[in-house]
């Protein structure tokens, strides 16, 4: 998303504002968080110093980030807060909801209830790391081609869960589609349209 | 969230000796053991649990499923939950524990929840998760408002004037119909704990949980070779029909010849204080032919002893209907 060329000074854009304004709320707020996208060693020798805060690496979506983070960290207010990757949300924060779904190291997982440090040196997959605005993942395509969202908030994460069950030992039907994305509440309710995109996006793998 | 201290441990060794000086046993401890984080990262979110350290166990090599001497199974206690259910020995020997694996929780949960962690997860009365509220598990004394107040999901088996809450486990309602085996690297060198004996009744001492002592490091499960021609079921009764806790679940692992039951190891969840192993039930169907009148009448008798709470008195016909229900599929599927 911040590849997208219609945001920028001059031509600002909802997601844009909310990514600036969030990023400095973050920063001044939650204390526990080092901005990381103004070097490559977030939080380093010129970073706050931060007490009991820890050095680690994560490799995310293909790129090695250094880190500092207090171990009170969950995964999702890193990439959120600290790597400025906002695409991933957070739903209810307690493994209920799902919307905070991250791949690492393939795997589908709640990153609010995964604390960033447990994953030193893991890598980790986010909705920003699936496709690009000009080359969508099969499955965010399919998304958009059945309408599976209307609010979009819990969106990231059920393509997220959707993109690793193709991948999970899985039935044909949509009953089987449907037990494996429990996990990911939708209070649109879209859940007819996300089946059919997921179905749609299993026929042709 | 407190602050704490993370710790990665180099072996195990290293784990129990940190662990080693808690105060308490691993549940509500000011040394904790992180493994998934599905249950204590949330419950340090809310202040439940507020471990002053925190050892991270998930790369110690505690991550194998392998096959014992004895024609068992060996579960590492970092196996994780989704692992464990998809594995081919599980699926063919141990129907019954990959049937309760993946009737709990969310895939996601199961891709991060570990066999230990799965063991030691604590309940989810909502009086136990709100530190506003008083609770005998979360601070011993302050007393249990769930007898008077919310109580429709709470237990009815096991329960004392002191808690009511329950256990929220599928995969331990199948351990304990399979015989489980825990074993444990502690200060005093290893041990193995036979399933039946790990969980503590609440009693007066609701807030200790489990026989484990300050430093036990759960190093994995086994179980006994299978029962050849068993029949193995788990059936899960809840309000939403996916991604939720047991009202009333019962775990089945039955033998038949000549239309009797020959051997009966019978379990119970969502309706105990622990994972309810039923030696009543056990006993009403070893002998006895295998039909629905059996089955009802093993219902009666594993919930013979039920106590129901103000809200939750529809939980013992639903468990006595569950149970009958999960024999009948056993029996005939």
């Amino acid at each position: 998303m911040r590849d997208n060329p219609q945001s920028g000074p001059s031509n600002p854009t909802r997601r844009a504002f909310l990514l600036t304004t969030g990023s400095t709320a973050a920063a001044t707020v939650i204390a526990v968080c080092v901005p990381a996208h103004a070097s490559s060693t977030a939080g380093g020798a010129d970073g706050p110093n931060i007490e009991g805060a820890v050095p680690m690496t994560l490799r995310i979506n293909g790129k090695d980030l250094q880190l500092r983070v207090d171990p009170r960290t969950t995964l999702l207010d890193c990439l959120r807060e600290t790597v400025a990757l906002t695409g991933t949300k957070k739903g209810c924060d307690h493994g209920q909801c799902g919307a905070c779904t991250v791949h690492v190291n393939g795997r589908r997982v709640n990153s609010c209830l995964s604390l960033a440090v447990m994953h030193d040196g893991e890598e980790v997959t986010t909705i920003e790391g699936l496709g690009t605005p000009d080359a969508l993942h099969p499955m965010q395509a399919a998304f958009v081609a059945h309408d599976g969202y209307q609010c979009g908030y819990c969106t990231s994460g059920q393509i997220m869960s959707a993109v690793a069950l193709l991948k999970e030992p899985c039935g044909p039907d949509d009953a089987a589609v449907k037990e494996l994305m429990s996990g990911n509440i939708c209070r649109c309710g879209a859940y007819a349209h996300i089946v059919a995109a997921i179905q749609q996006v299993r026929k042709n793998v | 969230m407190h602050t704490f201290e993370f710790i990665r441990p180099a072996d195990a060794a290293a784990a129990v000796a940190t662990a080693a000086q808690a105060k308490t046993a691993q549940q509500g401890a000011d040394v904790r053991f992180l493994a998934g984080g599905t249950t204590l990262v949330d419950l340090m979110k809310l202040n439940v649990e507020t471990p002053a350290r925190v050892i991270d166990v998930n790369r110690l090599p505690l991550d194998k499923v392998e096959a014992t001497a004895d024609g068992g199974l060996k579960i590492g206690a970092t196996v994780r939950n989704s692992d464990l259910a998809h594995h081919p020995t599980v699926q063919r020997d141990y129907a019954v524990l990959s049937q309760a694996l993946l009737s709990g929780a969310s895939a996601q949960l199961r891709n991060m929840a570990t066999t230990a962690g799965n063991l030691l997860q604590r309940t989810r009365c909502m009086y136990f998760r709100d530190t506003a509220m008083p609770c005998n598990k979360r601070e011993p004394g302050t007393g249990c408002p769930a007898i008077t107040g919310s109580n429709r999901t709470l237990a009815v088996l096991g329960t004392s004037e002191h808690c009511i809450a329950t256990n929220p486990s599928d995969m331990c309602v199948a351990m304990a119909a399979l015989e489980a085996t825990i074993h444990v690297q502690g200060p005093k060198g290893p041990r193995a704990i036979p399933f039946g004996d790990f969980y503590l009744l609440p009693g007066s001492t609701p807030n200790r949980e489990t026989v484990l002592e300050p430093g036990d490091l759960v190093t994995h499960i086994t179980l006994p070779q299978a029962r050849p021609g068993s029949k193995q079921v788990y059936l899960k009764l809840r309000d939403r029909a996916s991604y939720e806790f047991a009202l009333a679940s019962a775990a089945v692992v039955i033998t038949i010849a000549g239309g009797n039951v020959t051997h009966a190891r019978i379990a119970l969840g969502g309706v105990g204080t622990k994972p309810w192993r039923s030696p009543e039930a056990e006993a009403a169907l070893t002998g006895k032919p295998a039909n629905a009148a059996t089955f009802r009448k093993t219902g009666e008798a594993a919930m013979r002893h039920a106590k129901p709470q103000s809200e939750n008195g529809f939980k013992i016909e639903l468990a006595k209907r569950c149970l009958a229900h999960a024999l009948q599929i056993a029996t005939t599927g």
